[in-house]
């Protein structure tokens, strides 16, 4: 019994001009797995979660997303870039929040969030904003449906971008640094609602500064320093333990 | 009841009869210094137009509603409705192509803008007026191959043709370079979250980056109209009887320049006036999302910046 895992990396390689800042990643997540990506910044933790829905172009090695090639299609043993739409397509199945929300300001909360699978999708909008609605609910912000995303605080927003990404019911949800722009007192809030995405199964990778959340949220915890996975496995062994030494000197200096 | 606090009513405070201190408005004699000598130099400036007969108000309002007059106005608006539009959708093709990967359509768009922006726009109607005599006859085929159509270019290039082929690119050059600011002013963190959510480039620039620029392209564009609006009178020169032809040929025969030419002064304002109205209603369309002060007409508007005293902002809103 070999399932498909939702995602596979293969020797990912990422220069940023002649700055090699993902040097090789080896990773799986199977399908409902919470992975938690910590590690100092700079380490290309979020460039790495950028590739994964085509963001960032891979310079070299493979990411599959449901067995899929993200960007790219395999023609003779080459591999081709895919035309926009087609890129456009496979990225809609991965949800995406970031760390400075990127809530669209020209719309309200509620136009955010049929936007996509009305545009993309082509679903009826009175689908849209039924589940739209529901979603709201869920992130507990019913009553917000009509307001413009400046006006709501920034966990507010937060809660909302994640609302957004839901409603295009994606197989694989990424969240960069989703709470390092949030005053302290509204981080909680935002967790809240992952725990709750986590406990229902979703597929998730979370590049977070969050130990506490890593340790209580993820299934598995990779631990990365200039550019490559230094270790990974389950939060109690990375996080309680660490075998090598720059894991120890990170943990030391976040958790002190 | 003393007088101390009969004074005290003039810094609004006992009025109220509550405890808590009350701001003093603070009294500027310098204002009200200044506001007095404007309003001696405008007394001065409205006795001189009543009173000086050689303005000749008569002849100012009898050629107001003019038939000549008044198709010479229809001429300029049409005109600077059509050079606006063909240099706005100009202006978004070039500024989208300055911010191409292909570095030869980058050369092509600055060429393009530096040709138009760098020669007199005077030159440019003339010399389109004139093409025929650089290019007797123009055709559209294969280049160094076969042609398909020819027409010859007295016939295809109208006085018409020319004004609005010069008008319409020379503004789509300064159009190129205002679209290209509002674009560079939307947060590159909306593209990407567009293209998250599986956008395609195309959507992504109509739905999301466009509308957000808009905030930033209205004001000068809306400027940009206004200035239009007064230098169509520049084809005059290519006899289009636009509105400042039809008065110079009103008073070579009668000689009542001056009456005339206010005559024509009072139509831009009034169709400036127009214009900076529908500015005011775009701009509030395109601001929906981050103002604090939500849906308040022109009036309005206008009431709370004369009387600043009354201005309430609201806080529904909320934060910024």
């Amino acid at each position: 019994m070999t399932a498909t895992p939702m995602v596979e990396a293969n020797r990912v390689h990422k220069y940023y001009g002649s700055n090699l800042v993902v040097r090789g990643i080896d990773l799986t997540v199977a399908e409902g797995e919470v992975l938690c990506l910590v590690g100092p910044s700079g380490s290309g933790k979020s460039t790495f979660l950028r590739c994964i829905n085509h963001l960032e172009k891979v310079d070299a090695g493979t990411i599959s997303v449901a067995g899929e090639l993200v960007g790219y299609r395999e023609h003779n043993g080459r591999l081709r870039e895919l035309r926009d739409s087609e890129i456009a397509k496979r990225r809609s199945e991965i949800g995406m929040v970031f760390q400075h929300f990127n809530l669209f300001p020209h719309m309200t909360v509620l136009e955010n969030l049929i936007e996509a699978p009305v545009r993309v999708r082509r679903e009826k909008p009175t689908e849209a904003i039924e589940r739209g609605q529901a979603l709201l609910t869920r992130v507990g912000l019913a009553d917000k449906a009509d307001a413009y995303p400046r006006s709501l605080s920034g966990g507010q927003q937060q809660r909302v971008a994640i609302a957004r990404a839901l409603n295009m019911r994606p197989k694989l949800m990424l969240f960069d640094e989703p709470t390092s722009a949030l005053d302290p007192e509204l981080v909680g809030e935002v967790l809240d609602v992952m725990r709750g995405l986590a406990a229902d199964g979703m597929s998730m990778i979370v590049v977070t500064h969050e130990i506490g959340f890593a340790r209580e949220v993820a299934n598995t915890v990779a631990f990365m320093d200039d550019g490559v996975i230094v270790e990974s496995g389950p939060p109690a062994q990375v996080l309680g333990d660490p075998r090598h030494e720059r894991t120890r000197s990170f943990l030391a200096k976040v958790l002190s | 009841m003393t007088n101390t606090e009969t004074h005290a009513s003039t810094e609004r405070s006992a009025h109220s009869g509550d405890a808590t201190l009350k701001v003093a408005t603070a009294r500027h004699y310098g204002q009200w210094i200044v506001t007095t000598v404007l309003i001696v130099i405008a007394a001065v400036i409205v006795n001189s137009l009543l009173t000086n007969p050689r303005y000749q108000w008569d002849v100012v309002f009898r050629y107001f509603r003019d038939v000549q007059v008044v198709n010479g106005l229809v001429t300029t608006i049409v005109l600077t409705v059509i050079a606006m539009a063909v240099g706005i959708v100009i202006g978004v093709l070039v500024a989208v192509c300055r911010g191409s990967k292909n570095r030869s359509v980058v050369a092509a768009a600055l060429a393009y803008a530096g040709f138009f922006r760098g020669t007199p726009l005077l030159v440019q109607l003339i010399f389109w007026f004139n093409l025929a005599a650089l290019y007797p006859v123009l055709s559209i085929g294969i280049p160094f191959g076969p042609t398909l159509v020819s027409g010859a270019a007295n016939t295809l290039l109208t006085p018409y043709v020319a004004a609005i082929l010069g008008l319409g690119l020379n503004e789509g050059a300064y159009m190129s370079e205002i679209v290209r600011a509002g674009l560079q002013s939307v947060d590159p963190g909306q593209t990407q979250a567009a293209q998250a959510l599986g956008m395609r480039k195309s959507q992504v620039f109509r739905r999301i980056v466009l509308p957000q620029a808009m905030r930033v392209i209205i004001p000068p564009t809306g400027n940009q109209a206004i200035s239009m609006l007064k230098t169509t009178s520049l084809v005059s020169v290519i006899a289009i009887p636009e509105i400042l032809f039809r008065v110079q040929e009103i008073y070579s025969r009668t000689y009542e320049v001056i009456p005339l030419l206010i005559t024509v002064s009072l139509w831009y304002l009034v169709v400036t006036a127009v214009l900076s109205t529908g500015q005011f209603y775009l701009e509030r369309h395109f601001k929906r999302g981050d103002s604090r002060i939500q849906g308040r007409s022109l009036l309005a508007t206008l009431r709370a910046g004369v009387i600043p005293r009354r201005a309430k902002v609201t806080t529904e809103g909320g934060r910024e």
